[in-house]
């Protein structure tokens, strides 16, 4: 029990970890923020720009008109279909992760409207469970391509995910076609998909729903790729390029259509809504 | 207003499966071969049976596709290329005539020596790979030919160019693709069914699994590595997420289990190669009595009702 004070004694003048940083301290330039500053600027550092990730909440708050979201399917919890333990029960991760983000999965869909234009909203939190995709994530984006297609009504989803939920097992890998089909039914309905890539989208949401968007959008400096650049670097020792899948490097190679900077996110979403609404208003 | 929406999907969900369990009875068709399929789902594999079937899906000698193309179809012709800017030789693509009709057939092809095996890049797929098989999944709408695919990759390739060319992207519109098809599709993982790789060429009317073939999210080393944070506990992983037959029959992930030989596919190629081709034979003819549009509809629901929550 003594040791810990030696510890903080000889950390004393120890920079501290890129990893261990201040949530609201900026990686990018190292300038810190209150929450409200953070909260006023939507999370972008007002020095340098670096976009913070983003709560699903706040960020619903920042693109729907105020009072206009109505959450649907919130009381969809996942089970433990093959109880799976690796250090942990993912029961309790699960629990856990509902406990430190208010959240019941780690993606929120509901009706709303942005600028006066009516649509649905699937939004992801990356801080439920790595933004991980399971079958609940699955089952609400399932059900917000009904909710739309239902209504006549665009969907606008904001992905920010590390992949399928490994503790679901195949069942995990099983919502991509999941959700890929109810993307189609969509399309089919005559609706479009606005899909919103922040940081990070990768693995199997970026291998499904979210690069079936009519128009795909990325924030700037977010990591898009199927593979992340740690995994490359080992698997196959190449030399990445700095910006090795981050959206910068998405556009010049034509997988997305803009990179829009979080200020203006909300202006450039509610623009293609009007667009794609069959009568212009 | 939520309440009735959840009503509505709820109800069918539940008329879905029920339709599923018909389907499957109808394919297992003999009583027999029912009864060993059922057998199998009581008796679950053990965390030891598990770690076989590993090994044995990923045996050096166990049949490719190419194996199976040579033994089932007739006047196959391998075609090649995405039509945009490369051929991608760990997907091979082509067209052949299976019990008297003209077929589609997309697989993956792992190599059987070094230099093959580079040449396939050991069966895993560029994005290129994933667009070759569209282009053949094109073909096989326009001419109404059924598509087979046989799925065996250990993973999308996890490369600097494979994401330059937009691996996610491609695997997504792969299935977006697949979702649309209106003819009869197929697929059986015939070995590793990995991850997106798998998933790109496999979103279809029925899929089938090879006795001792597995079907996992992410590779066992891979879930070892991130869940253990060491890859040397793959066998634990493989016991915790169970990429089995018999599970992923269990959780509705597939519609069949293809027998195999005793001992693996490896030790008879001829004897699973015939096995292979009467299960595609009993699905095909099945899937040819339903009307198109019905078959894209049904596809659809199939998939939209996988998962599992409260």
């Amino acid at each position: 029990m003594s040791s810990r004070i030696d510890v903080s004694i000889e950390h004393r003048n120890v920079p501290e970890p890129p990893g261990k940083q201040h949530p609201n301290t900026c990686p990018e330039c190292n300038s810190h923020y209150r929450d409200d500053e953070l909260e006023a600027a939507l999370w972008v550092c007002p020095h340098c720009g670096h976009h913070f990730p983003m709560r699903a909440r706040a960020r619903i708050a920042s693109l729907a008109d105020e009072g206009s979201f109505v959450e649907e399917a919130a009381e969809l919890r996942s089970e433990d279909p093959l109880h799976f333990f690796d250090l942990r029960p993912y029961t309790d991760r699960i629990a856990e992760a509902e406990m430190q983000t208010g959240l019941g999965e780690a993606m929120v869909i509901g009706q709303a409207a942005i600028d006066g234009n009516a649509c649905e909203v699937a939004v992801m939190d990356f801080s439920f469970m790595g933004g991980s995709m399971g079958s609940v994530v699955g089952e609400k984006f399932s059900r917000a391509c009904d909710s739309a297609a239902e209504r006549g009504v665009p969907l606008v989803s904001v992905t920010a995910s590390g992949g399928a939920r490994m503790q679901e097992g195949i069942l995990s890998l099983m919502q991509l076609p999941k959700t890929v089909c109810a993307a189609e039914d969509l399309h089919d309905s005559g609706q479009p998909l606005i899909s919103v890539m922040t940081h990070p989208t990768t693995a199997g949401v970026l291998a499904s729903f979210a690069s079936l968007g009519d128009v795909i959008v990325a924030e700037p400096g977010a990591l898009l790729a199927f593979t992340g650049p740690r995994v490359v670097q080992q698997t196959t020792r190449e030399k990445l390029p700095d910006d090795f899948g981050l959206a910068e490097q998405n556009l010049r190679f034509g997988h997305i259509d803009a990179i829009v900077p979080r200020p203006e996110l909300k202006p450039y979403v509610s623009r293609l809504l009007r667009l794609f609404s069959r009568n212009g208003d | 207003m939520a309440t009735d929406h959840e009503i509505h999907l709820r109800d069918r969900l539940t008329r879905l499966r029920s339709l599923n369990l018909l389907s499957g009875t109808k394919l297992s068709g003999e009583l027999e071969k029912l009864q060993r399929q059922l057998d199998r789902i009581q008796t679950a594999p053990t965390d030891e049976e598990i770690w076989r079937s590993v090994e044995l899906a990923r045996h050096q000698d166990r049949p490719y596709t190419l194996d199976y193309v040579e033994r089932l179809l007739d006047d196959w012709v391998e075609l090649h290329g995405d039509r945009g800017r490369a051929d991608d030789a760990a997907l091979v693509i082509g067209l052949g005539r299976f019990n008297g009709r003209t077929v589609a057939l997309i697989g993956n092809q792992k190599g059987r020596d070094i230099k093959e095996r580079t040449h396939r890049n050991f069966g895993m797929a560029y994005p290129e790979g994933y667009r070759k098989a569209m282009r053949l999944m094109e073909v096989a709408d326009r001419h109404a030919f059924p598509l087979i695919s046989l799925v065996d990759i250990p993973g999308a390739y996890p490369g600097v160019a494979a994401e330059q060319h937009g691996q996610g992207g491609a695997i997504a519109r792969a299935q977006a693709l697949m979702a649309r098809l209106e003819v009869p599709t197929v697929a059986c993982v015939i070995g590793e069914g990995g991850s997106g790789g798998a998933i790109a060429t496999a979103l279809t009317d029925r899929v089938l699994m090879q006795e001792n073939a597995i079907y996992t999210v992410i590779s066992p080393e891979g879930c070892a590595a991130i869940l253990w944070r060491d890859a040397s506990e793959a066998k634990k992983a493989a016991a915790a997420f169970k990429p089995d037959a018999v599970h992923c029959l269990e959780l509705g992930v597939i519609d069949g289990i293809v027998p195999e030989p005793e001992g693996g596919a490896h030790t008879d190629p001829d004897a699973a190669a015939q096995l292979l081709g009467e299960s595609l034979q009993e699905t095909l003819e099945e899937l040819e009595s339903v009307p198109a549009e019905d078959l894209k509809r049904r596809r659809r629901a199939k998939f939209r009702s996988l998962g599992v929550f409260a």
